[in-house]
């Protein structure tokens, strides 16, 4: 049974592709939210390569906000204690850094060329999430 | 005009992740809960994104990005300790929040106190995260 969620994914899938297209056909760069993000969070990214990586956030950030504004829609389901948030957000920054990449990086534009790193890391961060989810959901039952 | 095209990913990325559901916590946490009501829609995503990525990979053969410079390198073939220890640390906090640094910006409108005070510490994280990465080295050196 395909579920409508399942298409939505496929679809949405489809334009997450086609954003790492044209950030590498058009730009020349590997299109992972870590490394733009953290080349500007540790001030390696200069000049003109800061530019093109703010740029990149503020679109990341401001066109799905007006359309959650337009069309609603708007889910994120973060429940629980701010200390969750703060432990996880460090460990998804400080270990996004030290392996090069995450889910867009080394999932989407590395696995898509079929680079050794990027399968290595996707295997990792898959099953430390699984783990995570263990952990804290059913053993500890925090989230 | 890299700014342009750069902000044109970044929305294009932004509103992909927003059209699979992947900035639902519930949706991710979801896919990594194996024991759980397992959700595969990630795998959707993933698939959906890497078949046009993959073939924006086979279409830099022997070309340059449309807006000059050349195109990234080949990816590395060595699988360090680094990438290991960061996608492990990466997964397990990918885990305990549901979110990644991608869809962490792009529900950053509607992601509440919980999504802003992941944003703010996965950029702590990754400010911090080249100075961790030369202690690491320094204790135990890179082989």
């Amino acid at each position: 049974m395909i579920q409508e969620d399942w298409l939505w994914g496929l679809a949405g899938g489809g334009i997450i592709g086609l954003a790492g297209a044209v950030y590498l056909l058009v730009n020349g760069r590997v299109m992972g939210a870590s490394g733009i993000i953290g080349a500007l969070a540790d001030g390696s990214a200069k000049g003109e390569m800061a530019r093109e990586r703010v740029a990149f956030i503020v679109g990341l950030f401001l066109v799905p906000a007006l359309i959650v504004l337009a069309l609603g829609g708007a889910s994120i389901n973060a429940e629980g204690p701010l200390a969750i948030y703060i432990f996880a957000g460090l460990l998804v920054g400080v270990g996004t850094r030290l392996a090069n990449g995450c889910t867009s990086g080394h999932g989407v534009c590395g696995i898509s060329r079929l680079s050794l790193r990027g399968m290595v890391a996707t295997v990792f961060y898959i099953m430390a999430g699984g783990f995570a989810v263990i952990l804290f959901r059913h053993i500890m039952g925090v989230i | 005009m890299r700014m342009v095209f750069a902000a044109l990913s970044g929305a294009l990325f932004g509103t992909g992740l927003w059209m699979s559901g992947m900035t639902d916590t519930t949706k991710v946490q979801g896919w990594l809960d194996i024991f759980g009501a397992w959700d595969p829609t990630l795998a959707f995503v993933m698939g959906g994104a890497i078949v046009p990525m993959a073939l924006a990979w086979r279409f830099t053969r022997a070309r340059n990005p449309a807006l000059g410079g050349v195109f990234p390198p080949p990816p590395e073939a060595k699988v360090g300790r680094n990438l290991v220890i960061g996608s492990v640390m990466f997964g397990f906090g990918w885990g305990l929040a549901g979110l990644c640094p991608g869809p962490s910006i792009a529900s950053l409108s509607w992601g509440g106190w919980e999504g802003l005070a992941f944003a703010v510490a996965m950029v702590a994280g990754m400010w911090a995260a080249p100075g961790l990465r030369s202690r690491l080295d320094a204790m135990v050196p890179v082989t």
